[in-house]
């Protein structure tokens, strides 16, 4: 098994969460998805740190972020595959 | 692994068990913290509970204030009480109600006496309950004696990864042994409460959990002046990576595992139903959560945390757990349980699950945690509104 930088949740997920230190711009990672136990793999855009999110795919304007295959928030700046998604880029549906 | 089937705790005169022996000193409000703290000083073993209310409460939230003083001087980790008020109305109503347990109980008022009388006459009566209690020995007891609340703090999103999920495989695992299981924290729940509403073993749990999540939101929405940025996620929680209260939430759920709740409970109210798992409406601040769920009479309880939260309870032991290696090395005073090789893969969810087992038995039987080593024992009572 090589090293998992970034893990899944759920195979529905538009996100992943980084499990390293950090991944750096250009960087290949190794992404697992615990709910079926396959692996992908994923150029990243940013520089992302530990338990931070990375964009599995483009995302708009509006989308819905998909997590542990539940919604959990929409995009408010659109996001490219391998960018950093977090509070400048996501916020809540409730509240 | 194979599960132990008991672990050797305090039996008590009402038939539950402890994990602990205090003698606790309670005051029943603010001003008579000073009497209670100084009989603890006076007193080896024993252990003064001091907090901020007390005073010209009234309705729902006198009654919660009643309910946590009773709930704390009845949960099994105490071997008898003094409890010390400014009134004796007030004062006898939590004795008596202690009582019923069968533990020795004994309170005192301050009015007409003054401080310094009812130390030395305090002091007396805790000397004798702190020299009984001493000789009280650990025995066998069955795993159905363990009472285990759980609530997250400092969350990131190690805590929905693996640690929370830690916890989930440990309930799992004792729910079948017949243990008491507790969660909360209602506006963590946010996002994730239709998901959590079909936990609820029966429609009633359904019902009164929607119910209860509802008014929770109903007050959150009113209160809020702005939207809840600045608290909910915490900055902690952001810098951790959680970016929204619905992440926040499922990874907050993640606790539970497969579990059903078969009955939602009030702030600091003891389950009646058997054993199996709880909600109980709290609020998310974990000192708050914690002294509420030590009053529903909750023995043990596990901490799963991302950033590194440092609370402990004066009567409930709190076992931390984190899956985020960077607080395992940086906090590693406060951690029990390391569980970040999950993410690296050399370790599975069962094998987490095991780990913690078996560091909830060790503490069961006497072991101290890092927050009672360290010396936390934040007890913070939940104020519903203001004073009259």
């Amino acid at each position: 098994m090589s090293n998992t930088d970034i893990i899944i949740h759920d195979e529905k997920d538009n996100v992943g969460v980084v499990v390293i230190e950090k991944i750096t711009p250009e960087q290949d990672c190794n992404c697992w998805i615990m709910e079926n136990d396959k692996s992908v793999s994923i150029q990243s855009k940013d520089e992302i740190p530990l338990g931070h999110k990375i964009a599995m795919a483009d995302l708009n304007e509006g989308d819905t972020i998909l997590k542990y295959g539940h919604d959990i928030g929409k995009v408010v700046k659109n996001i490219k595959k391998g960018e950093h998604v977090h509070v400048h880029n996501v916020k809540t549906k409730k509240w | 692994m194979e599960i132990p089937k008991s672990f050797l705790g305090y039996k008590r005169e009402n038939g539950r068990a402890g994990t602990r022996n205090h003698v606790i000193i309670l005051p029943v409000d603010d001003i008579s913290n000073a009497c209670a703290e100084a009989v603890a000083n006076n007193i080896k073993g024993t252990i003064a509970l001091p907090h901020s209310y007390g005073r010209l409460q009234f309705g729902a939230d006198l009654e919660l204030h009643f309910r946590t003083m009773i709930g704390t001087g009845k949960n099994p980790n105490v071997a008898a009480v003094i409890v010390i008020g400014i009134e004796p109305k007030w004062t006898k109503r939590i004795v008596d109600a202690i009582a019923s347990t069968g533990k020795p109980v004994e309170g005192f008022s301050i009015e007409g006496v003054g401080d310094i009388d009812t130390i030395a006459k305090v002091s007396k009566k805790a000397q004798e309950f702190s020299m009984w209690a001493s000789e009280k020995q650990r025995e066998e007891c069955p795993m159905s004696d363990l009472w285990i609340s759980v609530k997250c703090g400092e969350s990131d999103t190690t805590s929905g990864l693996a640690s929370n999920p830690t916890v989930g495989n440990l309930m799992d695992k004792l729910e079948p042994l017949g243990v008491h299981l507790c969660f909360g924290e209602t506006s963590e729940l946010t996002g994730a409460e239709t998901v959590c509403e079909k936990r609820g073993k029966t429609p009633e749990a359904q019902a009164k959990f929607k119910k209860t999540w509802n008014d929770y939101n109903d007050f959150i929405l009113k209160e809020a002046t702005d939207d809840l940025s600045e608290s909910q996620p915490t900055a902690g929680n952001i810098a951790g990576g959680l970016t929204t209260i619905e992440e926040k939430a499922f990874g907050n759920f993640q606790k539970i595992g497969g579990c059903q709740f078969i009955d939602v409970l009030e702030p600091a109210e003891e389950p009646t139903k058997g054993a199996g798992l709880y909600f109980m409406d709290t609020s998310s601040a974990a000192a708050e959560c914690v002294t509420l769920q030590a009053a529903g009479g909750f023995n043990i309880h596990l901490f799963p945390t991302g950033q590194g939260n440092i609370i402990g309870n004066p009567i409930e032991p709190v076992i931390k757990l984190t899956a985020n290696p960077l607080t395992a090395k940086t906090m590693s005073e406060h951690i029990d349980v390391d569980v970040s090789k999950i993410l690296s893969r050399e370790m599975n969810l069962s094998q987490a699950g095991d780990e913690l087992i078996k560091s909830t038995l060790r503490v069961a039987n006497g072991r101290l945690t890092c927050a009672e080593a360290l010396g936390h024992k934040e007890f913070v009572m939940t104020k519903l509104y203001r004073s009259a």
